[in-house]
C-alpha cells in the first residue's frame, strides 16, 4: 500500500466507524465469553456445592443445564458476531475499499 | 486400633480422591491389553476408509502444484467445509474417548473439560480468525513477523510450532498404537508404523487439500456415529435426562456399596490376622487399606457436581486458561484459516466449527452417562474384567457402548472412526510442523524470502517424511511412558508462547522484535520448566517422591502466560532502538490491512 492510500483510509470516516464498531463488538463479546467462563470456573473452584444443588428435587443438578447453557452461549455469541460482521461490517469494509481505489 | 487405622486411611484416601489426574482427558495411556480375536467388521470398515482417503489423496495430488496449494489448499475451501475440517482437526480421539471416559468415571468433571475446550473458539472468532486471514499466507508466523524482523521471529514461531506439534504428535501416536492394539488386535509397533505411513502419504502427496478432506470426512463420520450413540442412550431412558442421571447415580451407588462391603470384609480379615498374630497381618492391613480407600473414594464421588478438578483453585483457573487460550495458539488450527478465500469465510468457518464442536461435547457427555448405565449390571458383564474394570482400560467406555447399543457392526464402525480420527489429527499436525520448517525456516530464514517455490515444496515434503519417521520412533519409544501430561503441556505452551506473541503482534502497536522473541521464549521455557518440576512430570513420570516436586501446581499457565505477556510488554517499552521505532511505524499499515483485507492473499480458483 502507498503511504497516501494509508493516510486516506485512516482519515476516511467510514474506516473510523468500522474500527470503532468492530473493535467494540469484538472486545465486548470477548469480555462476555471470558466473564461467563471464568465465572463458571470460579464457582467450580471455590463453591462446587453450588453447582451440585438439585434442579427441581430430582437427581439432576443445576450444574447440568448451566454447563449446557455455557456451550450454547459460545455458539450463540459467535453467531451474533458473525451475523453483524457479515452484513454491517462487510458493507462498511467494501465501501472503505472502494473509496481507497478512487 | 484397626478402626482408628482405617479412619486414618480413609482420611488419606479422601485426599487421594481429590487429586485425580488433571489431564486424564488428554491422552489414551496406561497399559492396555491386546485384543485376541480379530475385529473383522472394524477392519473392513477401516480398510474402506483408508481406500477412500487414499483415492482422495490421489485426486488432491493432481491438483496440488503450487506452494499455496500445498500449504493452504489453494485458499479455495468454503467456510462450511473449513468449519467441518477445523472440527475434524480439533476433535481428537483423545477428546472423544478421553472425555467420554472421564464422564464415565467421574461424571460432571468431564463437562468442565469440554467447556474449557470449547470456549476458546468464540475468542478466535472475535479477535483472531479474520485478522489472521487478512495478514498471513501459510503459517501464524507470517502474521507474528508481519512488521517485525523476519529471522528471530520466524525462528521463535517455528520453535513454538514444532514443540507444540511434537508433544501433540507423540500423544496421538501412543494413543493410536494402544487403541489399534485393543480394537484391531494389531501389534503396537505395527500400528504406529501404519499410522505414520498413512499420514506421510496423505500429506506429502495430497498436501492441505487431502488433509482437509480427510478431516472433513472424519468429522462427518465421528459426528454421525456419536449422534447415533447418544440417540440410542436417550432412547434407552425414554428420552428423559432425569431418568438417565437417576440410573447413573444408582449404578454408582451400587458400586460404592459393593466396595464398602469388600472393605468391611478386608478389615475383618485384617483384624483377625492381627489378633491371631498371623504372619500375613501387614499384607492384610494393606489390602484392607486399599479396599477402604476405594470404598471411600466411591462413596464420596458425586457424578452430578464438580469433583476432583476442584482440588485446587489455582490449578482450576490455570487449566481453564490453558484450554481457552491454548486453542488460540495451536499452530495446526491457526493454519486452517489460510485455506479459505477471505476474512468472511474465515469467520464463518469458526462459527460452524464452534457449533460442531459444542454439539460433539454435548454428545460425549450423554455417551459417558450412557456408558455408566448401559455397561452396568448383567448386560454390562461382557465388557468388564473380573475385577470390574473395563476391558481394554477406562478409555474404552465409548467403544464398549457402541457395541452395547449397535452390536458388532456398529462397534466396527466406531472403531474405524476412532482410527480415522487419529489419522486426521496427525495429518494436520504434520503438515503444520512441515510448514514451520519449510516456510518459516527454509524459505524465510535461510533463503531470506527468495526461495524457489518448487524447492520450498520439496523441503516441505522431505520434512513431512522426516517428521513422520520421527513420530513413529517417538511413538515406539514412548510406549511405556506416562504421556498423560503431554497434551496438557502442548496447550500450556501454545497459551504461553504462541498466543501472547500472536495477539500482541495484531493488537499492540508498540510491540518490537526484541519484546516478542524474548517474551515468547520466556513463556515457552517457563511453561516447560514448571511442568517438568511440577507433580505431573516430577512425581508421576520421573518417579520422585510425592510432595518432593518443586512447583506445586499441575498446570503452570496462569504463571507462564502472565510472565510472557509482562516480558513482551516490558522488553518492548524498554526497546528504544531505531529498529523498534520502524516496527512501531509499520503498525498502521498492518492494522489497515487486518481490518479491510486490502493486500491480503487471494484464493486460486481451481477447486
Amino acid at each position: 500500500m502507498q503511504d497516501h492510500t494509508i493516510e486516506r483510509i485512516q482519515q476516511n470516516p467510514k474506516f473510523q466507524e468500522l474500527v470503532r464498531k468492530k473493535s467494540s463488538l469484538s472486545w465486548l463479546l470477548s469480555f462476555v465469553m471470558l466473564a461467563i467462563y471464568y465465572g463458571f470456573i470460579l464457582v467450580v473452584a471455590f463453591s462446587p456445592a453450588t453447582l451440585g444443588q438439585s434442579l427441581s428435587g430430582g437427581v439432576t443438578t443445576i450444574g447440568i443445564p448451566i454447563g449446557v447453557l455455557i456451550i450454547l452461549s459460545a455458539f450463540v455469541i459467535t453467531g451474533i458476531y458473525v451475523r453483524r460482521a457479515n452484513t454491517e461490517f462487510d458493507q462498511l469494509t467494501r465501501e472503505v475499499v472502494e473509496d481507497a481505489k478512487k | 486400633m484397626i478402626k482408628s487405622n482405617l479412619q486414618r486411611l480413609s482420611l488419606a484416601s479422601l485426599m487421594l480422591a481429590s487429586s485425580l489426574p488433571t489431564w486424564a482427558a488428554g491422552a489414551i495411556e496406561g497399559a492396555v491389553e491386546k485384543r485376541h480375536d480379530l475385529n473383522l467388521p472394524a477392519i473392513v470398515m477401516f480398510l474402506i476408509f483408508v481406500a477412500f482417503t487414499l483415492g482422495i489423496t490421489y485426486w488432491a495430488a493432481r491438483r496440488t502444484k503450487s506452494a499455496k496449494d500445498f500449504y493452504a489448499a489453494g485458499g479455495g475451501i468454503s467456510g462450511f467445509q473449513n468449519g467441518l475440517a477445523i472440527a475434524g482437526d480439533y476433535m481428537s480421539a483423545a477428546s472423544f474417548l478421553g472425555i467420554s471416559a472421564m464422564v464415565f468415571g467421574v461424571g460432571y468433571d468431564g463437562l468442565i473439560y469440554s467447556i474449557g475446550f470449547l470456549v476458546g473458539w468464540p475468542l478466535i472468532t472475535f479477535l483472531i480468525a479474520e485478522r489472521l486471514r487478512n495478514l498471513g499466507k501459510y503459517t501464524f508466523a507470517d502474521v507474528a513477523s508481519y512488521r517485525l524482523s523476519q529471522t528471530p521471529v520466524r525462528i521463535f514461531a517455528a520453535t513454538g510450532t514444532l514443540v507444540v506439534v511434537a508433544l501433540y504428535l507423540i500423544a496421538q501416536m501412543v494413543g493410536a498404537g494402544k487403541l489399534i492394539q485393543v480394537l484391531f488386535g494389531l501389534d503396537y509397533t505395527y500400528a504406529v508404523i501404519l499410522v505414520g505411513i498413512l499420514m506421510i502419504m496423505y500429506v506429502t502427496f495430497g498436501g492441505m487439500l487431502a488433509t482437509t478432506w480427510v478431516q472433513i470426512i472424519k468429522a462427518i463420520l465421528l459426528l454421525s456415529g456419536a449422534s447415533f450413540m447418544a440417540f440410542m442412550v436417550m432412547k434407552h431412558v425414554g428420552f428423559s435426562f432425569e431418568t438417565l442421571f437417576q440410573q447413573a447415580v444408582a449404578v454408582k451407588h451400587a458400586g460404592a456399596e459393593a466396595l464398602a462391603l469388600k472393605a468391611n470384609v478386608a478389615a475383618e480379615a485384617a483384624a483377625t490376622a492381627i489378633s491371631s498374630n498371623a504372619p500375613n497381618a501387614s499384607a492384610a492391613v494393606a489390602s484392607a487399606a486399599a479396599a477402604s480407600k476405594a470404598a471411600v473414594a466411591a462413596a464420596k464421588a458425586n457424578i452430578m457436581a464438580p469433583g476432583g478438578l476442584v482440588s485446587n483453585p489455582i490449578d482450576a483457573i490455570s487449566l481453564g486458561m490453558a484450554l481457552m487460550f491454548g486453542t488460540a495458539g495451536l499452530p495446526h488450527i491457526l493454519m486452517r484459516f489460510f485455506t479459505v478465500s477471505n476474512a468472511k469465510e474465515a469467520r464463518k468457518s469458526v462459527f460452524y466449527a464452534t457449533g460442531f464442536i459444542g454439539y460433539f461435547y454435548i454428545l460425549t457427555f450423554i455417551i459417558g452417562f450412557g456408558a455408566i448405565v448401559l455397561l452396568s449390571g448383567e448386560a454390562g458383564m461382557k465388557f468388564k474384567e473380573v475385577s470390574g474394570a473395563l476391558i481394554g482400560g477406562s478409555n474404552m467406555a465409548a467403544i464398549h457402548l457402541s457395541d452395547a447399543v449397535g452390536g458388532d457392526y456398529f462397534l466396527g464402525f466406531i472403531s474405524a472412526v476412532a482410527f480415522a480420527t487419529i489419522l486426521a489429527v496427525v495429518a494436520g499436525l504434520t503438515l503444520s510442523g512441515a510448514s514451520a520448517v519449510s516456510h518459516d525456516i527454509y524459505a524465510s530464514v535461510i533463503k531470506k524470502g527468495k526461495a524457489n517455490e518448487a524447492d520450498e515444496i520439496r523441503v516441505s515434503k522431505l520434512t513431512t517424511i522426516a517428521l513422520g519417521i520421527l513420530a513413529m520412533f517417538l511413538g515406539i519409544a514412548f510406549e511405556q511412558q506416562n504421556i498423560a501430561f503431554m497434551v496438557g503441556l502442548a496447550f500450556s505452551i501454545a497459551a504461553s508462547a504462541n498466543f501472547p506473541v500472536l495477539i500482541m503482534s495484531m493488537f499492540w502497536k508498540d510491540l518490537t522484535t526484541r519484546g516478542a522473541v524474548t517474551g515468547g521464549f520466556v513463556g515457552l521455557i517457563t511453561a516447560l520448566t514448571l511442568i517438568i518440576l511440577g507433580p505431573s512430570v516430577w512425581v508421576e513420570v520421573l518417579g520422585h517422591e510425592k510432595g518432593s516436586e518443586w512447583f506445586p501446581y499441575k498446570n503452570p499457565t496462569i504463571f507462564s502466560m502472565t510472565l510472557a505477556f509482562i516480558t513482551i510488554w516490558l522488553v518492548s517499552v524498554l526497546d528504544t532502538s531505531k529498529q523498534a521505532a520502524e516496527e512501531r511505524a509499520k503498525f498502521l499499515p498492518q492494522f489497515i490491512r487486518s481490518m479491510t483485507g486490502i493486500g491480503a492473499e487471494g484464493a486460486t480458483d481451481k477447486h
